[in-house]
């Protein structure tokens, strides 16, 4: 090279930098079902190897990047290669490209899935992005439940890293599905009315005929009550069982309508006793039905045969634990209002009426295939 | 004055504290990003031309160094060290040779260079001027090397070798930038003055001369002079943010913090400035400065996590000044003290270990100060006040 052409340079040559080198920050997390991804990367990245500045005005614009986001998931989805004890993933795509702001600019947030087959205790990531356009890129990567808290940090000579995963640990698993196991029951909407149903008359004396006239005590009133969750738990402990085992299976439409139907038994209970003293038979037989129900549920978990009981052991002691909190946040408040007016009349009455009604509506809906069947 | 008036209404870029939070822009017309517009930036239509054709012909060495070239005159120009990566990528084939043709080693220091990575840098500077002793840049760049680091015999027999080879100022500003970073600021400052009443410079000579003299002027304790030659320095190449940062530091100094936040207030991409910037805040005590602080942190955060210890010097300082941690200030002051030993790593040594209470620590700066017979006067000051305190 000639002299020359390197005084041209010189001021260049000489001057040292210190800004932000490229980044990107990709954030997996295994989410049971799948590995759920976060991936931001600069848009000045972006625009080096994909020209987003259509305009060539040197402003990139939301328009421009929206335009163009198909290729830009394409481009960055194509760079990352994540494994399942060895068998690859499937990356899909979840929710529409957004941004987000860094020290250095504008990032575009990328959200996918990664579906790996089941079960794996070792995710292999092999990252590709940018290294030829940007050797001094760097690839910072955590992993919620890998084995360590510091990010991988992934560069051109280093760009692929196994990741043991905690949660293949059956121990933690199990913790899993108690939280799993509880969330499921204060977020199903057929479970949450089969609590209401069961609290709503735990709180009166059942006599002949309707709700009765005399009033058991607290202790009474509480027992009844962790009677028929109880019974709930342990029946739908053994068809959970049985059915993720593949011992038994019934279809998802007649379990659906059996689930409603015995929900409306319940509330026809509550305004006209239909078992004397055996609600909790009642509870147990709905238990039975709802085990169905978690069943495929458990599936998509594909838990490994090591794992499956203590997964069971958790998932059930989390049902029983949502519901005995739920019991325990409004028994108190039953309990106090049980000699109004309001509460005899309107609140159990009114409730039951209300809970026979949406359960016969979805005993007909369901056994006519319009809505979806519980799961 | 008006820079301090125009401080008062610039807010500058203030990075925003809702970092990460993903969201929807509003409109289709809200600009997300600036580059290069390749419809009126020639250097840019240039590198654009110079990339298509090297994507269609491969291993064009001299396609490669030009676009190369052009990306590390954008990196500057720009302050976005990505295109130092890209001048990088432009040399993937013969990035890794341990011999590789000419060209690619100056390049190849150069970057190393930007990035603080000295060593590796004088390997390739030393490689090169072996096989083309007749190699400006690389004598220039192997004298600026070796005087960050400290070597300044060496540095200066590399200005030396420039004496048939460029022009006079070229080579003036070459051993005055040696002086001065062996603490003879008061010369280099003679030899400057009097090389630039001469005429018929390039302007690039020019433009580095005075910046040097700016700098040692500051170094000399001449604050007046400093301030005007950097501002004329600065005038004529609004990009050289070394000069930047030793003007802000200037102000600093000398208490003229509204100052010197307005002179690095529109740099906040750069870390070393929005170092001063931050300094220049917390002085005046504002509102926003709480809020550049935690920028920068989070700056120093990011490079921590890509393994880059690049910063060791700023991230020093604050820890020293701002955060207030001298333990942890004198660490970084001493990691940085491994790689570059220019007058502010002197003092920023000599001030850690002072505000540490453990002024033994700052033996190798005061060794140094010795060896080199500093004269500079802030620094001989202080190495005075370290030994009085030594046990």
């Amino acid at each position: 090279m000639s002299s020359v052409a390197a005084l041209s340079l010189l001021l260049a040559v000489l001057s040292t930098q210190a800004q932000k080198p490229s980044d990107s920050y990709l954030h997996l997390s295994d989410e049971g079902r799948v590995i759920s991804g976060r991936w931001d990367v600069s848009l000045l990245d972006l625009d080096e190897v994909l020209g987003l500045d259509v305009g060539g005005d040197g402003a990139i614009t939301w328009g421009e990047v929206r335009a163009r986001e198909a290729d830009i998931r394409r481009y960055v989805l194509g760079r990352l290669a994540l494994g399942a004890d060895g068998r690859p993933c499937e990356l899909v795509t979840r929710d529409t490209l957004r941004i987000a702001e860094y020290t250095d600019g504008a990032y575009a947030v990328l959200a996918f899935d990664a579906r790996c087959a089941r079960p794996f205790t070792r995710l292999d990531v092999d990252y590709s992005l940018l290294f030829d356009s940007d050797p001094q890129h760097r690839g910072i990567v955590r992993v919620s439940s890998g084995d360590t808290d510091s990010p991988l940090v992934f560069s051109n000579s280093r760009h692929f890293a196994q990741v043991r995963l905690r949660a293949a640990s059956p121990w933690r698993m199990a913790g899993r599905m108690v939280v799993e196991g509880a969330l499921h029951v204060v977020s199903r909407a057929d479970h949450l009315l089969f609590l209401v149903a069961l609290l709503l008359p735990s709180v009166l004396r059942r006599e002949g005929g309707g709700p009765g006239e005399t009033t058991p005590g607290f202790a009474s009133a509480l027992w009844t009550l962790v009677k028929g969750v109880s019974a709930f738990t342990v029946a739908h402990a053994l068809t959970l069982a049985a059915a993720t085992l593949g011992w038994v299976s019934l279809p998802a439409r007649f379990v659906g309508v059996a689930i409603a139907l015995s929900l409306l038994a319940l509330a026809v209970d509550n305004l006209h006793p239909l078992w004397r003293g055996t609600r909790w038979a009642v509870a147990f037989v709905l238990g039975l039905l709802h085990g169905f129900g978690f069943a495929s549920a458990l599936a998509e978990w594909g838990l490994s045969a090591g794992s499956l009981t203590l997964a069971l052991l958790g998932f059930n002691l989390g049902v029983e634990l949502g519901q005995l909190a739920w019991v325990v946040a409004f028994l108190p408040l039953a309990f106090v209002l049980r000699d109004s007016r309001l509460y005899r009349r309107a609140v159990v009455v009114g409730g039951s009426v209300a809970i026979a009604l949406l359960a016969g509506f979805w005993a007909a809906e369901r056994a006519l295939g319009l809505g979806v069947p519980v799961s | 004055m008006v820079l301090a008036m125009a401080w008062g209404w610039g807010c500058g870029r203030a990075p925003s504290s809702l970092e990460g939070a993903p969201f929807v822009p509003t409109s289709e017309f809200v600009v997300l990003a600036h580059v290069p517009a390749v419809d009126r930036d020639v250097r840019a239509r240039e590198r654009m031309a110079l990339r298509q054709a090297l994507a269609r012909h491969a291993g064009q060495l001299d396609v490669a160094l030009q676009l190369a070239r052009v990306n590390i005159e954008v990196a500057r120009a720009r302050g976005d060290s990505r295109y130092l990566g890209r001048a990088q990528a432009a040399l993937a084939p013969w990035w890794d040779l341990a011999a590789p043709p000419p060209g690619v080693r100056l390049i190849r220091a150069t970057l190393h260079h930007a990035r603080r990575e000295y060593a590796q840098a004088l390997v390739d500077l030393d490689a090169a001027v072996k096989e083309d002793p007749g190699d400006v840049a690389s004598w220039l760049l192997r004298a600026e090397v070796l005087g960050v680091r400290g070597e300044h015999a060496e540095a200066a027999r590399s200005c030396a070798r420039l004496t048939a080879l460029t022009s006079p100022l070229e080579v003036t500003v070459c051993e005055a930038r040696v002086r001065s970073l062996s603490g003879h600021s008061r010369q280099a400052h003679q030899l400057l003055a009097e090389a630039l009443t001469r005429r018929g410079h390039s302007q690039e000579a020019q433009t580095r001369a005075l910046a040097t003299l700016a700098e040692s002027a500051a170094l000399a304790g001449d604050a007046s002079a400093a301030r005007r030659f950097f501002l004329r320095a600065l005038a004529l190449d609004p990009h050289d943010a070394d000069a930047r940062a030793a003007f802000a530091d200037l102000l600093l100094d000398v208490g003229r913090a509204r100052e010197a936040a307005v002179v690095v207030i529109d740099h906040a991409q750069d870390d070393r400035l929005l170092l001063r910037r931050v300094l220049a805040e917390n002085a005046l005590g504002t509102s926003r400065a709480p809020e550049l602080a935690q920028a920068l942190a989070r700056r120093f955060e990011e490079r921590r996590l890509r393994g880059d210890g690049g910063l060791a010097r700023e991230e020093a300082r604050f820890a020293l000044e701002v955060e207030k941690a001298p333990q942890k200030a004198l660490r970084l002051a001493l990691a940085a003290w491994e790689t570059q030993r220019e007058p502010r790593d002197v003092r920023l040594l000599l001030e850690a270990a002072l505000a540490a209470g453990e002024p033994e620590a700052a033996r190798p700066a005061l060794d140094f100060l010795r060896a080199s017979g500093c004269e500079d006067p802030v620094l001989v000051r202080l190495a005075e006040r370290v030994r009085s305190v030594q046990p």
